[in-house]
């Protein structure tokens, strides 16, 4: 194993714990705010404010930890994504300020006022589609050269791209999946049986568009960049492998199994996501940067390691007690 | 405009935003970790209280620093893609480390603010506060090795464009490091406790004479004034590492355009078009004092540096503003504090108590002219003598727009920030929560 597949190994990893973490965060805003439409708030308020209220800035940290860790370990995605995603990332940054601000205002700072909660569940679907342009544009085929030499996005031919919408159309999907079958198991343990018949409901709801959209975006990508179709084929078990969890997580989902079936829908993701990942091996950006000619000196890269190393084993262990203390801790899922 | 002009407004705008909050965030930990040991070790209700409320109202700071620091660290990149791809290649450790320290912090920092009963022995409660403050600390002393490196790059050889022989630890120790970190430290501290004890002293001010905001001002004010010497002492020492290693900073911030000896302290002052310095106050001797220690100690001046080096001379104003700043605030902590002992009428005087209530503001706007100093007086370097900030920028032509877009945003998080916060504290004064309490306690010990 090369020192450049153990860094981009370690950067999606951070990528795939920031998609579930932060899925699990934007579909609860979501729903949170989708009910005080439909008024059946005070169903799933009180267990959405438990999950969310202390682990809001672990999610933004562990997208802190995939960017900084992207530009130490592949420096050169610096100049190729940061030149051309000016705008797309700004609007994520100013979408995750206000989300971020506004949640600490309306849950430490004044209560429940409805503005705040509505324009948490709006941003919520907004910033994975914003984000996901970094993932759409690393596809290639939508960055030009200018007369001058840069290189610069091309909109015209972003917003026109089916793949494109197809990509924005999935994220916003699996968000709100992946989110319902966590919040339905931590109904389940919270003993709130209002809001776990609402989010069982919820999560067969959304699971089959994820999957349908997931199939027409390999079908998409073979036309949009026939070598990534090919390494996919090639892969083709991992994505069945997917596929039997998703069913499996669904009948474990029918069988009120919540956590199981929450473990399964994590893994179907993972499967997925990591075929995706290796199938593109070693292109960071089509055509242009691969893991090999963006990668950073050796010094650094051992420095970041060990860097890493170190920091993981401070982490976990206070990670494992916020998990005691508020996540997985009975009597305080249950005061609420 | 140019995107270059254009990218370090939006810079310039995005780091003056987060400072305010990152001072805060590196400060207030220490203030909330005395005031919660003196509760404890006195038994003393009003300074765990003190506690409480300090750690509320950080916790929004620290809120609005997060995604402002989220802001910066990601327009490194849209920004100045050239300096990143070059950079990131020497500072990228320190850089993730901060997010590591950053990471550390708040996660004690959840588990301190939800857990004030939780615990049998209230003592383990405090001892959340530890990494707390270390973990602030360390993310400071990181971010700010960073821009010591762009002010002394170092830990690696250029040849021929390519990068050699690098080394992240002496490029992360560089010769910018020690003064800067210090300074950086030392005054959030005193910025977080003249910040506090505005509030104190405010209360005071507009006729509330309990008790609590009585101690509270007596603590900050005595913090205040440890951290404003050390702040002092520290900055002496920046400016003796700038005459050796950023001569033309310290130059143009004095006006000082001929190499000599015996050199005076220009305050103030304007420059006229020849560059001749007018109605300023000169201190004789002390800019040499202050380089060498010595009254004749020579510095070098302007006029033996390349006029295309030359910083803008505007940063002149930025220097007098800080040490102003600087020498004001540790002068009225020490009236306050000898006043406090010897029972002068002086310090419970309106309008002494208004000069209080400015010290935190004060302390907040030297932070920022501060910074402002030290950025712009290392144009037009963004990597000292390795790139140019012009080199560095994006070519993107949206960058205008995008200022205007965050100028909103930071706009709305400040008077969001106010909001939140003046509500938060009026809506639940001091004696109400203490009455509050009272009553627990009683009820407890039925
Ligand atoms: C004086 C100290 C200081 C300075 C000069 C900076 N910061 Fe900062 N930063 C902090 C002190 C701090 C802090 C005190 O650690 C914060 C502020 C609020 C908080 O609690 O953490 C923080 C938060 C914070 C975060 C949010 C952390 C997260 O969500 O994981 C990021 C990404 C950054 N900072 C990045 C930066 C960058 C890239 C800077 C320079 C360009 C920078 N900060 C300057
Ligand atoms: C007598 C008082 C002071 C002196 C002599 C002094 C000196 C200096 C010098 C020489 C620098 C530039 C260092 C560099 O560019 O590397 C600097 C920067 C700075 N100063 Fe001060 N300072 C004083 C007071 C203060 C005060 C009161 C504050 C804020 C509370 C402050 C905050 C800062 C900050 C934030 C910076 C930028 C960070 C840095 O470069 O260290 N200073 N100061
Ligand atoms: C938090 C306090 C800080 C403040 C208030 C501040 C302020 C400023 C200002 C006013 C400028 C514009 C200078 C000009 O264009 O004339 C600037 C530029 C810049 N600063 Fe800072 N700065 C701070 C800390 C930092 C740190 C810690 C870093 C490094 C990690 C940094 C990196 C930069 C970069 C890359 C630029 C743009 C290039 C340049 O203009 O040289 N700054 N900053």
């Amino acid at each position: 194993m090369t020192i450049e597949i153990i860094g981009i190994s370690v950067l999606w990893l951070f990528l795939f714990g920031y998609v579930i973490v932060a899925s699990i965060d934007f579909g609860a805003g979501f729903f949170n705010a989708s009910t005080i439409v439909t008024k059946k708030n005070h169903i799933v308020n009180t267990v959405i404010q438990r999950y969310l209220s202390p682990v809001w800035e672990i999610t933004n940290v562990f997208l802190v930890f995939f960017f900084v860790g992207m530009i130490g370990f592949f420096p050169k995605t610096a100049y190729y994504f940061g030149t051309v995603l000016l705008i797309p990332i700004s609007i994520s940054i100013i979408l995750l300020a206000l989300r971020g601000s506004y949640y600490a205002f309306g849950t430490y700072g004044t209560k429940g006022h409805k503005g705040y909660t509505i324009m948490y569940g709006v941003t919520g679907v907004l910033i994975p589609a914003s984000l996901s342009t970094a993932l759409i544009v690393s596809q290639g085929g939508f960055i030009r050269e200018t007369a001058t030499g840069g290189i610069e996005l091309d909109y015209a031919a972003l917003f026109t791209s089916p793949f494109a919408w197809s990509i924005v159309l999935l994220s916003l999907v699996s968000v709100l999946f992946i989110s319902a079958s966590f919040l339905a198991y931590y109904s389940s343990v919270a003993k709130d049986q209002g809001a776990l018949t609402l989010f069982r409901r919820y999560t067969w709801i959304w699971s089959f568009p994820t999957i349908i959209t997931a199939l027409g975006i390999m079908i998409e990508l073979r036309w949009h960049n026939p070598d990534h179709y090919q390494g996919m084929l090639s892969l083709w078990w991992l994505f069945v492998l997917s596929f039997v969890c998703f069913v499996w997580s669904l009948w474990l989902l029918k069988k009120r199994s919540y956590g199981w079936s929450f473990i399964f829908v994590v893994l179907q993701f993972a499967l997925a996501f990591y075929a995706y990942g290796v199938s593109r091996y070693p292109y960071l950006l089509y055509p242009n940067l691969t893991i090999y000619d963006s990668f950073t000196n050796e010094t650094m890269a051992y420095a970041l390691i060990t860097a890493f190393i170190f920091g993981f084993m401070l982490l976990i262990p206070s990670l494992y007690l916020v998990f005691k203390l508020f996540i997985m801790n009975k009597p305080y899922i249950q005061k609420g | 405009m140019e995107s270059v002009e254009l990218s370090r407004y939006l810079t310039m705008l995005t780091l003056s935003v987060h400072v305010i909050f990152a001072t805060v965030g590196v400060g207030v930990p220490i203030l909330i970790a005395i005031a919660h040991w003196l509760g404890l070790r006195n038994n003393d209700e009003h300074y765990i209280l003190l506690a409480k409320r300090w750690a509320r109202g950080y916790v929004i700071s620290v809120a609005v620093g997060v995604v402002t620091g989220t802001a910066i660290a990601l327009q490194l990149a849209l920004l100045w893609p050239r300096f990143m791809e070059f950079a990131g290649q020497l500072v990228a450790l320190p850089l993730f480390m901060e997010t590591f320290a950053f990471f550390f912090e708040a996660i004690f920092l959840g588990i301190y603010l939800y857990t004030w009963d939780r615990f049998k022995n209230p003592k383990h409660h405090f001892y959340l506060l530890i990494p707390i403050v270390l973990g602030s600390a360390m993310s400071a002393l990181f971010i700010t090795s960073v821009n010591a490196f762009m002010n002394t790059p170092q830990g690696f050889t250029l040849v021929d464009g390519q990068l050699t022989n690098i080394q992240p630890l002496v490029a992360m120790f560089t010769p910018a490091m020690p003064t800067k970190v210090a300074h950086v430290l030392t005054s959030a501290y005193m910025t977080s406790a003249f910040i506090l004890a505005s509030i104190a002293a405010f209360h005071l001010w507009k006729g509330n004479r309990h008790e609590y905001h009585r101690k509270a001002l007596a603590l900050t004010m005595k913090v205040g004034l440890i951290f404003a010497i050390a702040t002092a002492l520290v900055g002496d020492l920046s400016g003796k590492f700038l005459a050796e290693y950023q001569p033309e900073k310290l130059a143009a911030a004095e006006w000082h355009f001929e190499t000599e000896g015996e050199a005076p302290l220009v305050l103030y002052g304007v420059l006229t078009e020849t560059n001749e310095v007018k109605y300023a106050i000169k201190i004789p001797y002390a800019l040499s004092f202050l380089v060498h220690s010595n009254p004749t100690g020579v510095v070098t001046g302007l006029n033996d540096i390349p006029e295309e080096y030359h910083p803008p001379l505007e940063i002149h104003y930025f220097f007098d503003i800080m040490v102003t700043i600087g020498v004001f605030l540790p002068t009225l902590a020490l009236v306050y504090w000898l006043g406090l002992h010897r029972n002068w009428a002086l310090i419970k005087r309106r309008f002494f108590r208004l000069l209080l209530v400015a010290s935190g503001p004060l302390a907040m706007i030297a932070i920022e002219a501060g910074w402002w100093f030290t950025e712009v007086g290392r144009q037009p370097w963004i990597m000292r003598d390795f790139m140019k900030t012009a080199e560095a920028a994006t070519e993107s032509s949206h960058v205008g727009i995008m200022f205007i877009a965050f100028a909103v945003l930071y706009l709305i998080l400040m008077i969001g920030t106010a909001v939140v916060l003046i509500r938060m504290f009026k809506n639940n004064p001091v004696e109400k929560e203490l009455e509050k309490e009272a009553i627990e306690q009683r009820s407890e010990a039925k």
